[in-house]
């Protein structure tokens, strides 16, 4: 049946085979478009999948280290020390000042072959023992030491040996050693605690994140005490008492162009504003703080005002009408009531700052910082700008590192924001 | 006296002067009518408390931060006319190092100067501290006694109270328009020293961008070059063509496969998934674009014979940008889409039409301006983004349209200029602010024309 015999009798016969070929056709097409809007979250969830699977295979790596053994003489001679400086005052003086580099690397030639075997900061682990227990002065024991990053990746498996030698990275004589030790039983993978508790270094095997995570945490908490005060005080100015005119107005397309404002430039804000004219100090986390909070703030402000007027206007008519003035309204009932959205949008808006990168790179937290800071104000790294500052290291054994730095990141992430989902199926009320 | 100590004592005056307050108006308030009292004796004694609090606390607030610059300038001025540092740097050095010693951080100072004149330093800040402090203490005391003194009946201090509450809740929203002032401002003061020294015509219209300046006057290309277009086209390339081409198509997908197809379930565990590719940090995508997605894109290339190939790809930044974008787009064709009327799309499954014919000819047609505003929005998102485009685009302005070359972005560049040896007063770091301020003006530009196309488009279902 053509359409012309359709225009011409005004019925269609549905049954007819040409009929029931237009509709298969159809379905055939509704299927393919079905199919195809599965396949873009497959897609999507696949990719995530993918870059998860990837970064920790490469990055668990990184939560071990390859160790060697060392017979170690604490011998008061060597080491420049006097058994009556160990106790007292200067103790620690005298320990910093003691040479334990030779001692550990003479060790590391007599019994190894060469010192090459070790990390060039395996004198570190000697020296703290000694710190810890002084009586071990003049005794002898066997340490494990950290490992040469050359051994770490023999030791994980990540040197192929099918590769031309000159291709890598490993010297030959490194591997004969390597493979002589690794017979003896004299190589072992352990977790590398280092990793954890202590800052940057210029050598792989010695990195740690604890510096940069702590950053991030100093970070963290000038950002929240200063957005979440302003942010909550801004909404409710906005919500329970700004009168409708042209200032509010301004404050409110002032916070919804500060939330679409890319990041970076409130990092020239902070670099401009906080570095050059108020002179505070580069690199602290005081400033990334400040400058991160100018950025939550307005993820602050929409949560807590969306949260606010969520609240029944039964419970602030019955507050009023019982005498309760405003302030006493909204400390008393609807705060209380707010309370977890705005809770949970502070999480996000937190979450979303310590995932930053780029403001904390232009106001000079990417300064290379081998000390863990001891307050707001020293100069520190941040995680994710650690992530960065480790992706462009040269060294093989920062790849894995970098790897398990963005798995504590993530981690991190994933924990404040299952607090979040906590918070809003805990305490979600609908009305 | 530490200003930790300081801040203690006031806090407990205030708490005195509170508890005080109200145990004068508790033993008004206990025998009288309710009418003739005015405010409850918490009212009262937070007022008190306040009138302690915060005069004292403004100026322990000022003395921190410009009373080490007091105390420095005191402590120079007694030092001999000889041992006086000269001003600018070698201040600073001086004042930086004298703080270190005071503070024990350094055992000694190198310049011997510095080490006389950290007693005087010491001696000088206690005398000021303690100075400082008597007053606070003053002013707390002051304001807690009248505060004591005035509570009566008839003292509308719950009035008062309010009143100061609306008064710090108005100043607290201000800061939002401060900060948008202070971006704009600094901005505009950095752009226009920049462009004092270089043509803005040249900047946006010139085609050769390479700001090295040399050290020497005479070396060749010394002034730098200023062209901004091969930066604004990478930044185009990469956030608004090669992103948005992975983005639209796959964000949409999901969307209508989430909004019209999905059974509450599956839709219940798709879309966090969704929600968590938005909540990875952009230097994870960064990270991955760089060193896994690019190597794979040169190797492909390479494979089907395109020798050129760079490992640094537009290409790789922008499809990693693009998928980072994903959720972006795909909850705001969400929002749109669930915004059309419910009887449009009952009405075309009644005429028979399929789900699929009637979402492609009746819900995205109606929900388009909706969905075309939210792909302005993911736009200026992506043009805004930096992390991924420095760690994986590469530093080479060039103008190309091959995607496998390297190109770079304005936020590449404007890292790439701020961070590493800068002087603040070169015009390659003042570009920096340059790019800033058109990054700035062109993503506020996108954000109200896209914000303003959505919000006409609900008002016309509404």
């Amino acid at each position: 049946m053509t359409s012309a015999d359709v225009a011409r009798t005004g019925t269609v016969d549905w049954r007819s085979a040409q009929m029931q070929a237009r509709i298969r056709k159809r379905y055939a097409k509704e299927r393919r478009f079905r199919f195809l809007g599965l396949g873009a979250l497959v897609f999507a969830a696949g990719f995530l999948l993918f870059l998860l699977t990837t970064i920790v295979s490469d990055g668990i790596g990184g939560f071990q280290r390859a160790e060697v053994p060392l017979d170690i003489e604490y011998s008061a001679t060597t080491l420049g020390l006097d058994p009556a400086q160990m106790s007292g005052d200067g103790a620690d003086y005298a320990i910093n000042r003691a040479d334990f580099r030779s001692l550990v690397n003479a060790a590391a030639e007599a019994q190894l072959g060469t010192s090459e075997m070790i990390s060039e900061g395996a004198w570190l682990d000697v020296r703290d023992r000694l710190r810890g227990d002084p009586s071990l002065l003049g005794s002898r024991e066997r340490v494990w030491v950290v490992a040469a990053p050359e051994v770490d990746l023999l030791a994980k498996g990540q040197i192929s040996f099918d590769v031309p030698a000159q291709r890598r990275a490993v010297s030959q004589e490194m591997i004969n050693q390597y493979v002589v030790l690794n017979d003896r039983g004299d190589v072992q993978l352990s977790l590398n605690t280092g990793f954890l508790t202590k800052a940057d270094s210029t050598s792989s095997e010695l990195a740690g994140i604890w510096g940069a995570l702590l950053g991030s945490l100093l970070t963290m908490a000038i950002t929240l005490a200063l957005s979440f005060p302003i942010g909550v005080m801004t909404a409710v100015y906005l919500e329970e008492y700004a009168p409708r005119n042209r200032f509010t107005d301004m404050i409110e397309v002032s916070i919804n162009n500060l939330a679409a404002v890319p990041s970076i430039i409130f990092g020239l804000l902070g670099l401009s504003v906080f570095l050059n004219t108020f002179g505070m100090p580069r690199s602290a986390p005081v400033v990334g703080g400040v400058t991160l909070a100018l950025m939550t703030l307005p993820v602050i402000v929409i949560a807590s005002r969306v949260s606010l007027q969520s609240v029944p206007p039964s419970i602030r008519d019955a507050a009023l009408g019982i005498g309760a003035s405003r302030l006493q309204v909204i400390l008393h009932h609807i705060l209380p009531v707010a309370l977890p959205g705005i809770l949970t949008g502070t999480i996000i808006g937190l979450s979303r700052a310590l995932g930053e990168t780029a403001p904390l790179l232009l106001i000079g937290m990417r300064a290379f910082v081998s000390d863990v800071p001891g307050g707001v104000t020293d100069p520190a790294t941040a995680l994710p700008v650690q992530i960065f500052l480790w992706s462009d290291e040269v060294g093989r054994g920062f790849v894995e590192k970098t790897s398990a730095a963005i798995m504590v990141l993530l981690a991190v992430l994933l924990s404040m924001n299952g607090v979040a989902i906590y918070l809003r199926n805990k305490f979600e009320r609908r009305w | 006296m530490s200003l930790g100590a300081l801040a203690l004592v006031l806090l407990g005056l205030t708490a005195i002067t509170f508890a005080m307050t109200r145990m004068r108006a508790n033993a008004f308030a206990s025998g009288a009518r309710p009418r003739d009292v005015h405010s409850r004796p918490a009212y009262h004694a937070v007022r008190a408390g306040l009138l302690a609090l915060v005069p004292a606390l403004f100026l322990l607030l000022v003395w921190l931060v410009i009373g080490d610059g007091i105390v420095a300038d005191r402590t120079l001025d007694q030092l001999p006319q000889a041992a006086q540092p000269e001003a600018g740097i070698e201040r600073q050095a001086f004042l930086t190092e004298m703080r270190s010693v005071a503070r024990g951080d350094l055992p000694a100072a190198f310049n011997p100067a510095v080490n006389e004149a950290v007693p005087i330093y010491r001696e000088t800040q206690a005398s000021w501290t303690w100075l400082i402090g008597g007053l606070v203490v003053l002013l707390a005391l002051i304001g807690g006694g009248y505060g004591w003194l005035k509570t009566a009946p008839d003292l509308r201090a719950r009035t008062h109270v309010e009143r100061f509450a609306t008064i710090i809740l108005a100043l607290a929203s201000l800061i939002a328009i401060l900060t948008t002032f202070g971006i704009v401002l600094s901005l505009l003061y950095e752009s226009l020293d920049f462009f004092s020294r270089v043509n803005p015509l040249e900047f946006i219209f010139g085609t050769h961008w390479s700001p090295q300046t040399a050290i020497r006057a005479d070396q060749v290309g010394s002034s730098g070059a200023f062209g901004a277009v091969p930066l604004f086209w990478g930044t185009i390339f990469i956030g608004a063509i090669i992103a948005m081409a992975v983005a639209v198509p796959l964000g949409l997908m999901s969307a209508i496969f989430l909004t019209q197809y999905a059974r509450p379930t599956a839709r219940k565990i798709l879309k966090p998934l969704l929600e968590i590719l938005a909540g990875v940090p952009t230097v994870v995508y960064g990270y991955f674009a760089a060193l896994t997605v690019a190597p794979a894109v040169r190797d492909a290339a390479i494979a089907i014979g395109i020798d050129s190939a760079s490992s640094e790809s537009a290409l790789a930044a922008g499809v990693v940008m693009g998928i980072m974008i994903i959720p972006f787009v795909s909850s705001m064709a969400d929002d749109a889409l669930s915004s059309v009327p419910g009887a449009m799309r009952d009405g075309s499954l009644a005429m028979g039409a399929t789900p699929s014919e009637t979402i492609k000819k009746v819900l995205v047609p109606a929900a388009l301006p909706g969905i075309v505003g939210g792909i302005l929005l993911a736009v200026s998102r992506a043009i805004g983004e930096t992390m991924i485009v420095v760690m994986a685009a590469g530093q080479a302005a060039r103008l190309t349209i091959n995607p496998l070359d390297s190109v770079t972005t304005v936020t590449a560049q404007i890292v790439q200029l701020l961070t590493g040896d800068q002087e603040f007063d070169s015009a390659k770091t003042l570009s920096a602010f340059a790019l800033g301020l058109v990054l700035f003006v062109v993503t506020l530009l996108l954000n109200i024309y896209a914000l303003a196309i959505v919000k006409r488009y609900r008002e016309a279902y509404e």
